[in-house]
């Protein structure tokens, strides 16, 4: 691999799409028809939570093929940079590629530049992202992400859902993505406060994936077996953390033992 | 016909060269060297935002002396490269060893086919992944293109002689503290004091997470330059 050095008027300046296209690194693979559902793995329930510290992010940890259990403990929220993060529904494949490209986008510019992009800007960057991925969205392989971050300049937590058009709408209290949103959204709506601090809103998405998990078939539920428990990342002004499974653990088993009903005698 | 007039290939080189050593002369210079917990630089430079010192990728740094346009050129054309072969293979296959060369293989070809050769020294820094600090690398890149690999400490620049002499030597790599001071006090000589605000200061550091460079700010710099 070589060093790629441009002229000044063909330089891709700090895009790192623009690079690759000018690498030649671009491969388009073109087909037609449309890829049946079962064939690929689907990415299931995210939702998106703004507390007083920030904001959350949380996703179920299932992935199908069709009718199929095809992974169950894949990977659906993550860090895009310090202070932001992405929940990813969908096309597993097409989405954690799109993650991995708008990761690199973001840490790309920085370097290049030697300055982040605003929030905004990465919102807009990754509406893009889905935008291109239209054609392939229109033959089954759709990503529907939600992205969240801490908004450095505003000093506030923001999340913005997209649709497979690269539409970006920015919500002021949250968000949910994938085929349990109904449900996960319900409960989000009906727990929801302004003033929730770190523990309230984990807890509210932890039962919100749960009661998702419990009326949809593609979303799983926590997993006491095997010890897995969904991923909930909060974002505040400190930066990205994820929230360890021992403590997710701990108060997915007291949301549990809450729905028990009452023994008899 | 006009015959252009013979010069010898020794002359054409030597001014080339000589043309490149003064462009680097005029600029301040930097040294980097290995402390306890990884590799820190130290530029001379008042300017806060027009950077010597860069983050390439996550064990890797750069720094430059002489025009500015040109190593910041160089720069980019790193960090480039890195996320590339990043992308393409895996973030633990970019290593400085193969971006030095690359690096290698540009200056020398500008030294010998173009005009005017590059009026620049860069140094690639990289930290290993074990902690010992026994893979830590860095290489200093010439304006021909030659490449040295040096171990504990480099200077770059135009007065590398008296700064290297005016440089502690410690058995073990320092602490940062102890090995900043020493590259401060070589750097400014014995008739200047250097202050934070004239100088760029960042480390590779382990333990610093995945992305192991940082910039240490003017607060933490004057409490690192203190007794």
């Amino acid at each position: 691999m070589n060093l790629p050095i441009f002229l000044p008027q063909n330089d891709p300046g700090p895009d790192f799409a623009e690079l690759m296209r000018r690498s030649g690194f671009h491969r388009e693979i073109k087909f037609d028809g449309v890829v049946p559902v079962e064939s690929f793995r689907h990415g299931t329930t995210c939702v998106a939570i703004r507390y007083a510290d920030g904001v959350l992010l949380a996703g179920d940890r299932r992935a199908t093929s069709g009718n199929l259990i095809s992974h169950r403990s894949i990977e659906k929220v993550f860090p895009a940079d310090r202070h932001s993060g992405v929940a990813i529904a969908g096309a597993a494949g097409p989405a954690v590629e799109m993650v991995k490209l708008f990761q690199l986008q973001l840490e790309h510019y920085e370097k290049v530049e030697g300055t982040s992009l605003s929030l905004e800007g990465k919102a807009n960057q990754l509406g893009q992202m889905i935008r291109n991925n239209l054609p392939a969205a229109m033959q089954g392989l759709a990503v529907v992400p939600i992205f969240a971050g801490f908004d450095l300049a505003r000093g506030t937590g923001r999340l913005f859902e997209y649709d497979v058009t690269g539409g970006r709408y920015e919500e002021t209290q949250h968000a949910s993505t994938g085929s349990g949103s109904l449900h996960a959204g319900t409960v989000v709506k009906l727990g929801y406060t302004e003033s929730m601090n770190e523990t309230e809103v984990t807890d509210l998405a932890i039962r919100a994936l749960f009661e998702a998990s419990e009326e949809d078939s593609a979303t799983g539920g926590p997993d006491t077996i095997r010890g897995i428990y969904p991923i909930v990342a909060l974002i505040t002004a400190d930066g990205y953390t994820r929230v360890d499974d021992a403590e997710l653990a701990e108060r997915t088993v007291a949301l549990i033992d809450s729905r028990r009903p009452p023994r008899a005698g | 016909m006009n015959m252009p007039f013979y010069v010898a290939p020794e002359q054409v080189m030597k001014d080339r060269a000589d043309y490149a050593r003064k462009g680097i002369a005029r600029g301040r210079s930097l040294v980097a060297f290995r402390f306890d917990d990884g590799v820190a630089i130290c530029a001379e430079n008042t300017s806060s935002t027009l950077h010597k010192v860069s983050e390439i990728y996550d064990r890797i740094a750069f720094a430059g002396v002489g025009k500015y346009n040109e190593f910041d050129q160089l720069r980019i054309a790193g960090v480039r490269h890195a996320d590339l072969k990043g992308y393409s293979f895996s973030r633990e296959d970019v290593d400085a060893r193969s971006l030095a060369n690359q690096y290698a293989q540009i200056l020398g070809q500008v030294f010998t086919h173009e005009m005017k050769p590059m009026e620049v020294e860069i140094l690639v820094a990289e930290i290993g992944v074990d902690d010992s600090g026994d893979d830590d690398q860095m290489f200093h890149l010439l304006y021909d293109g030659t490449v040295v690999d040096e171990r504990n400490v480099v200077v770059l620049g135009g007065e590398t002689d008296s700064i290297s002499e005016r440089l502690e030597s410690f058995e073990s790599p320092p602490t940062l503290h102890e090995g900043l001071r020493s590259a401060v006090a070589a750097l400014a000589g014995p008739d200047r004091t250097l202050s934070a605000g004239d100088l760029e200061v960042a480390a590779l550091q382990r333990g610093n997470g995945r992305r192991t460079f940082r910039r240490i700010g003017d607060t933490e710099l004057v409490e690192l330059l203190q007794d």
